[in-house]
């Protein structure tokens, strides 16, 4: 019974690394493969965010079963790339509006209000820096 | 079976680093750039997370905590830079 349960979780183990690897090797595959970047942000910050919350997982499940302890540093460590892996993406696809796209080519917002990151009323003299 | 799975994985993000390098290196725009060193970290991440596995620690997973936390930090800071030009205005 023991050593069925300690073979089943050896195979959970290896199966969640497997995925896991598989997933971030996917992830900076479309990083180089997708022609543009606001395509390619979407490859990072999915597939790769997915292989390591399998690998994390993969961890917890290890050092639970087989090393007797249990720690939540894991749950915190996905839970903090959950939270953070949009929010760096909203930041960088910002900024490529800023510097790359005119406002002609983003489509409309469907709102009273355009984007705010071509913002009208801000003062075009300001220099950046100031 | 662990052995054989961490081995692969570590071929597998051992690539995907080098990808990322590629792209970091040869990027168009500065926000490819920026986005390839934040998937580098958390590529990292996930190597510290294996190799501790592998040596059957749990001594990696404060480190890779810290690192998580300064890999967000540098993207924010790269990111304000480039839409804003300050960092903490």
């Amino acid at each position: 019974m023991t050593d069925t349960f300690m073979l089943i979780m050896e195979i959970l183990v290896s199966g969640l690394i497997v995925m896991a690897g598989i997933f971030g090797l996917v992830g900076s595959y479309g990083l180089l493969k997708l022609p543009e970047l606001m395509t390619r942000l979407h490859a990072p910050t999915k597939a790769t965010t997915l292989g390591v919350g399998g690998v994390l997982i993969a961890s917890m499940i290890y050092f639970l079963v087989f090393m007797d302890q249990f720690s939540f540093h894991e749950l915190m460590i996905t839970l903090f790339l959950f939270l953070t892996a949009p929010i760096s993406a909203n930041l960088i696809a910002k900024a490529h509006m800023l510097r790359e796209l005119q406002p002609k080519d983003v489509p409309p917002t469907g709102a009273a209000c355009g984007w705010s990151t071509y913002d009208e009323t801000a003062d075009p003299s300001r220099q950046p820096g100031e | 079976m662990i052995g054989y799975a961490l081995l692969f994985a570590f071929g597998c993000f051992g690539l995907a680093l080098l990808m990322n390098l590629y792209r970091a290196a040869t990027g168009p725009t500065v926000p490819d750039r920026v986005l390839a060193l934040d998937t580098m970290v958390v590529n990292v991440i996930a190597l510290m997370i294996l190799y501790g596995i592998w040596q059957g620690t749990a001594m990696y997973f404060e480190a890779s905590l810290l690192f998580a936390m300064t890999g967000f930090i540098s993207t924010v800071a790269y990111s304000r830079f480039m839409l804003r030009g300050n960092i903490i205005e």
